[in-house]
């Protein structure tokens, strides 16, 4: 059946206003980044008064962002690593098995989803602070603080989804493994984690995508030699100028790497989603 | 996260270990601790980040915690409920900015959520047929949500500002809707401003979610209304927005705990400070913790956030899952 003329027509005007919403800022990123510094410190201009790929060569020398990109990509990366291989073990167990425990441990892992972040960065702070000066293990300002903590933070979204898509790769497949003599793992591995790709490639998606953008701990704990690119973008404001150009030219830099992941492996996470949270 | 809850009592009437205990007598003990050895990572990790703290949390709450005992915050003075009491002493300066910014927070959470949700269904609904441009559209809707957010929200901040912002300039000297250029990201407008970055950013989330949910709703429901003589319009009233139901639950209530919860949108935006018509109550705590160094009351503020979002969780929960049953028994 053919829509209605009304529905179309309400289609196109509200499908034309949102595309205008969502693009404007996309448009003001890309536009301002290869436009000189006085296009961009004077009033906003629509299209450049000349195009110049400047800021793009600037970006790295005024604040040392090479080296930020590297420390985000070492704790987004490890922290997602770490995330996606914790959450299907622990998916499995809940997925596949009925054990004492099993609601109150789930039921916990979900719950502190709702937490504000707030409320851990000071006592996690303290800790890492006083774990330091105890044992002389430098969590507070390394890497590995930040990993630890951003592990966590995908952790429990991570496993709801996965126990979601566990659940939905026939038993009957597995239980067959476990016949023919593959042992737990080896069915988890051969048979539940290959047909589950799907969800847990929306997991890492999800994982990575929250270890790269956040802001708060990163901000707190973080050294001038681990800092992420989260605060090191910061950087580019002095007291005397703001380098609008080089921000949107750096933003655009750091924001490729998830944006073009994000829409090439967008369909496993709406299959994840689907399996994970929706049903 | 809150699926499992609903999920868990369906999943103990399923046929599920009592099938398959006869297979494996042999190792019995390694069958039994086999569970908690897959969980012992995911385990350890939450009680180290998020457990711990949380009861160090509470007790620093009743501390009387300033820069002096950070070192050894162990050896701070007991103050009681004395964080708890300035916290909650709304006649009194630090009570009173802290209830106005759990009011900001409500407010804007409530319309931040309900726009996402209006925007991201409707986006939603009119893409569920195909048409020309469809998949490049959807793309590109998923970009505000794919974007860092610090990367995302300092363009906003280039677009609000004062003078060579893009905002003012399409206002004021293109449109003449203003008289002279305003402020965006000082005074009243920073709630307007906050709420548009929020939307813009939150948005595509709900259209994922509800994307996903609307390809679970049975083709032959509309087959059947649309031969009843159901117009467009009419199936989406009473087939698609229904259907919807237990998907928005849980869209609602995650949307809700992440803008309840948003530190860093407001952080980017305005910096350590908020302005006071967008003081969320994150910023707030962060700012009373970490600017004006008094981590006592910081805890008492966040434990008092965390016994809020409980009790609204609950509520929300209970009230759900009593609609399910009421419209099962139907």
């Amino acid at each position: 059946m053919a829509p209605p003329r009304s529905f179309l027509w309400s289609r196109r005007i509200f499908l034309t206003l949102l595309t205008g919403f969502v693009l404007i800022p996309v448009y003001v990123m890309v536009s301002s980044s290869l436009k000189p510094l006085a296009d961009v410190t004077g009033k906003f201009r629509w299209l450049p008064s000349g195009l110049t790929i400047r800021p793009y060569i600037d970006i790295w020398s005024t604040v040392p962002l090479a080296t930020y990109f590297m420390n985000s990509l070492i704790v987004a990366g490890a922290a997602t690593i770490s995330s996606v291989v914790i959450a299907v073990f622990a998916a499995y167990a809940v997925s596949r098995y009925d054990f004492r425990g099993k609601r109150v441990f789930t039921v916990t892992v979900l719950s502190t989803q709702m937490f504000p972040g707030i409320l851990f960065l000071l006592p996690l702070f303290l800790i890492y602070v006083n774990l330091g000066n105890a044992t002389g293990i430098a969590l507070f300002g390394s890497r590995g603080g930040l990993i630890l903590t951003y592990l966590t933070f995908s952790l429990p979204f991570s496993i709801w989804m996965l126990i979601g898509y566990f659940d939905s790769v026939p038993r009957d497949l597995d239980e067959a493994a476990l016949v023919d003599g593959c042992g737990p793992l080896g069915a988890l591995l051969r048979i539940v984690v290959p047909a589950a790709i799907p969800g847990i490639v929306a997991v890492a998606v999800y994982a990575f995508m929250t270890a790269w953008g956040e802001v708060l701990f990163a901000s707190v704990m973080t050294n001038d030699t681990t800092r992420t690119l989260a605060v090191g973008l910061q950087g580019y404001s002095t007291l005397n100028d703001v380098y609008w150009n080089q921000i949107m030219a750096a933003s655009l830099v750091v924001s490729v790497p998830v944006v073009a992941g994000f829409l090439l492996l967008q369909r496993y996470l709406v299959a994840g989603l689907t399996a994970g949270a929706v049903k | 996260m809150t699926t499992t809850a609903f999920k868990e009592p369906v999943r103990q009437e399923t046929p599920g270990a009592a099938a398959r205990e006869p297979h494996r007598r042999t190792g019995r003990l390694r069958r039994v601790s086999l569970p908690y050895l897959l969980l012992l990572p995911a385990l350890l990790l939450e009680l180290l980040v998020h457990l711990v703290p949380m009861a160090i949390g509470i007790v620093m709450s009743f501390k009387e915690l300033t820069q002096f005992y950070i070192r050894d915050w162990s050896t701070a003075p007991w103050s009681g409920l004395g964080n708890y009491k300035v916290s909650v002493d709304f006649d009194a300066p630090v009570g009173n900015a802290l209830l106005h910014s759990f009011f900001v927070t409500v407010a804007f959470t409530l319309l931040s959520v309900g726009l996402c949700w209006l925007i991201g269904t409707a986006a939603a609904i009119f893409m569920q047929d195909t048409f020309r441009g469809r998949g490049l559209l959807r793309a590109l809707f998923l970009v505000p949500y794919a974007l860092p957010v610090y990367a995302a929200v300092v363009t906003w901040v280039f677009m609000f500002q004062h003078d060579n912002g893009l905002v003012n300039h399409v206002l004021h000297d293109q449109l003449h809707l203003t008289g002279k250029p305003s402020f965006w990201l000082i005074g009243d407008n920073s709630f307007y401003a906050l709420l548009t970055v929020s939307v813009w950013k939150g948005w595509p989330f709900a259209f994922l979610i509800v994307m996903a949910g609307l390809q679970n709703i049975p083709k032959e429901l509309y087959e059947a209304a649309a031969l009843d003589g159901a117009g467009m319009w009419q199936q989406i009233r009473r087939i698609t927005l229904p259907s919807l139901r237990p998907v928005n639950q849980v869209l609602i209530l995650v949307l809700f705990l992440w803008t309840f919860n948003d530190f860093n949108t407001p952080y980017v935006l305005f910096g350590k400070s908020a302005p006071e018509a967008a003081d969320l109550i994150s910023v707030h705590i962060y700012q009373a913790s970490f600017v004006t160094w008094n981590f006592g009351t910081g805890s008492a503020m966040s434990v008092l956030l965390l016994l809020f979002l409980l009790v609204v969780t609950g509520l929300y929960l209970l009230f759900t899952s009593r609609g399910r049953r009421a419209s099962a028994d139907v």
